[in-house]
């Protein structure tokens, strides 16, 4: 088992370049609370976790099955606003509440289904986009249980020390990223949602001449979506330890799809790099929000976005991949892009 | 009230569908220029003190040539990717937002209204401000109607609009057609704003409430209508205005029920009430 895991690591890792760097990108994260004390880093770290689902449960649902969806925080705000309730009226606690949150936000992806599978393109856009302001009115019009502007606060801790949150926010993260990426992944032997969500995107009406039962797939997008999406809401309620309208907004939605089409669309780990460039780094150099940096985020993310899809609408990810890896013409594995030649069937590169 | 609101839901929304018709671009940084518009307005004649009709004559060309530039560098390069365009001009209503967030502050601001006082209509007090709003938003609505249907100009908009690959095999040069259209669905949220930035409060978030409405038009006339646009304009209006004297305790409720109207007319007509269901372009 170890010495596999060892071969492994030596023959189809190490040669790779961008494999190198996502394991190192993770064993730091891992890491990190050794050399830190300052909870305020741990705090914005657990925070971009939580965005991390987020946003990869956007591009699974938007890039992969490409039901463009401008309303993702409907499912984020659902949950978050469910835990709370629940806390609020019946005096749940986290483990109870995460789970009926994420299962409620399932629920509404479903919903969702009914009026977007009839719709396609921008209609399906402006639709979802509607929702979760829908949903924001209703907040407003019943104050006298959602606390309307002002949220509900006082929700209880996810765990006893920062530590804590930000190894349980870690790990669930790893998880959902892992199982979302094989879900996606065209390639695999086992799971064929990956090729199926793929053809679905490219030509539906061909996908389901070829026998998929593409309503049948797109439930399932939604589904997955809805699920990942709302359990990042629930556990960044108890994190925040409020809920507030700003869960439903429509700067949320947006958020999700900035960071995926900043790092790259339809590629699981540009949602990560989107979140921890844009995210995580804009916070860092923004800490105390004195600074020009933290003072005006919302202007330089903007900016950056901007400048982005003129330049590399690709994706910065993806981008830095093709400069680092090159595909084998002959057998397609990926090598490092300095190689002269393959390192599997020594065919030449250049 | 129903009027002229959705006088000027009406304004934006042609500006919106009009774009959206012949470029195939959503353009959600349509309602920033709205914004621009009355921010400049409240700059020129608060702050500096110039007469309202220079405020005018300075702020509506400059921010549809804002409007042209914005399209020409930014939205025409990647306008083949739908999710990349929405993007892009959402990402230009915030630097708009931000923008005029850090110079002019978070604050609420209102402009003095044009034409003081009010007139009696069948026994109604109308405000004189409501009056000339209301005279704007119809002369220019027969404007556009008639630019549309009447010159050369109109036809070649609507040519594009229709089939863009037949037109420029008819002579008509679709990218300058598609600025020309920019101008015109620029121009037509800096004009709404002129009509109603008197009413309505001006802070930096002022864009997102009638971009939803307006959306919530559009989709319901039919993405690219111009009819559909005016009919929707004035249904939502009207929900929106009875919703806010009958229940005022929950007028919250008014974007709840505008996009319950929205999604009954989907799922009965996919395509809205005026739309044109596009072929999936297919290679």
């Amino acid at each position: 088992m170890l010495r596999r895991l060892l071969n492994n690591l030596r023959w189809s890792v190490l040669p790779v370049p961008g494999r190198v760097i996502a394991i190192v990108f993770f064993v730091a994260l891992f890491i990190f609370p050794l050399f830190t004390d300052r909870t305020y880093y741990l705090y914005i770290l657990t925070i971009s976790n939580l965005l991390v689902i987020f946003a990869v449960s956007w591009d699974l649902l938007s890039g992969y099955s490409g039901q463009v969806n401008f309303g993702h925080a409907l499912f984020f705000g659902v949950s978050a606003y469910s835990v709370a309730l629940l806390n609020k009226y019946l005096g749940w606690q986290p483990w109870m509440t995460i789970p009926i949150g994420t299962l409620i936000a399932t629920g509404v992806g479903v919903l969702t289904c009914f009026p977007a599978l009839r719709l396609r393109g921008p209609y399906l856009s402006l639709l979802t986009m509607a929702f979760p302001l829908m949903l924001m009115g209703l907040v407003m019009a019943f104050k006298e249980w959602t606390g309307g502007e002002f949220g509900i606060p006082g929700l209880p801790d996810l765990a006893a020390t920062k530590v804590g949150e930000y190894y349980i926010c870690l790990v669930v993260m790893t998880v959902s990223v892992l199982i979302m990426w094989k879900l996606t992944d065209a390639g695999s032997k086992y799971v064929r949602t990956g090729l199926i969500f793929h053809a679905i995107r490219e030509d539906e009406i061909a996908a389901r001449a070829s026998g998929i039962n593409t309503i049948r797939y797109k439930i399932l997008a939604f589904v997955i979506g809805g699920f990942f999406a709302g359990l990042a809401g629930a556990l960044y309620a108890h994190i925040l330890g409020t809920v507030g309208l700003a869960s439903l907004s429509m700067v949320m939605s947006f958020r999700a799809i900035i960071y995926v089409v900043f790092g790259g669309i339809v590629s699981i780990y540009g949602a990560v790099v989107g979140v921890y460039t844009l995210q995580t780094l804009l916070q860092f150099l923004g800490v105390g929000g004195t600074t020009f940096i933290g003072q005006n985020q919302i202007l330089i993310m903007a900016v950056v976005v901007i400048l982005i899809l003129l330049f590399m609408p690709e994706g910065v990810a993806v981008w830095i991949r093709s400069k680092i890896e090159r595909e084998c013409p002959r057998c397609k594995l990926t090598n490092a892009a300095w190689r002269r030649e393959c390192r599997a069937c020594g065919a030449n590169l250049r | 009230m129903t009027l002229v609101t959705g006088g000027v839901y009406a304004l934006l929304a042609i500006g919106f569908s009009l774009i959206f018709g012949n470029a195939r671009v959503i353009n959600l940084a349509h309602t920033g220029f709205f914004m621009l518009t009355a921010y400049g307005l409240w700059y020129f004649m608060r702050n500096l003190g110039i007469d309202a009709v220079w405020a005018i004559l300075i702020t509506v060309p400059s921010v549809t040539l804002l409007g042209i530039l914005a399209y020409r560098y930014l939205i025409n390069p990647i306008r083949e990717h739908h999710a990349a365009v929405l993007l892009m001009t959402i990402a230009l209503a915030m630097v708009f937002q931000e923008l005029m967030r850090a110079i002019f502050s978070s604050l609420y601001w209102a402009i003095p209204a044009l034409i003081p006082g009010f007139t009696e209509i069948l026994g109604v007090r109308v405000l004189n401000q409501h009056l000339l709003t209301l005279g704007i938003v119809a002369v220019v609505i027969v404007v556009v109607w008639l630019i549309l249907t009447k010159t050369k100009l109109g036809i070649a908009l609507r040519a594009t609009a229709q089939d863009a690959e037949v037109a420029s095999l008819m002579g008509i040069s679709v990218p300058r057609t598609l600025m020309i259209t920019m101008g015109i669905a620029t121009a037509l949220a800096a004009i709404a704003a002129v009509a109603v930035a008197p009413i309505w409060t001006i802070y930096p978030h002022m864009w997102t409430p009638p971009l939803v409405m307006i959306m919530v038009i559009v989709v319901l006339g039919g993405l690219g209508s111009i009819k559909g646009a005016i009919i929707g304009a004035f249904i939502i209006a009207l929900v929106e205005v009875s919703i806010s004297t009958l229940l005022p305790t929950y007028a919250y409720l008014k974007v709840v029920f505008a996009i319950l109207a929205m999604v009954i007319v989907l799922s009965v007509r996919p395509g809205g009430l005026f739309g044109i269901m596009f072929e999936e372009e297919r290679l």
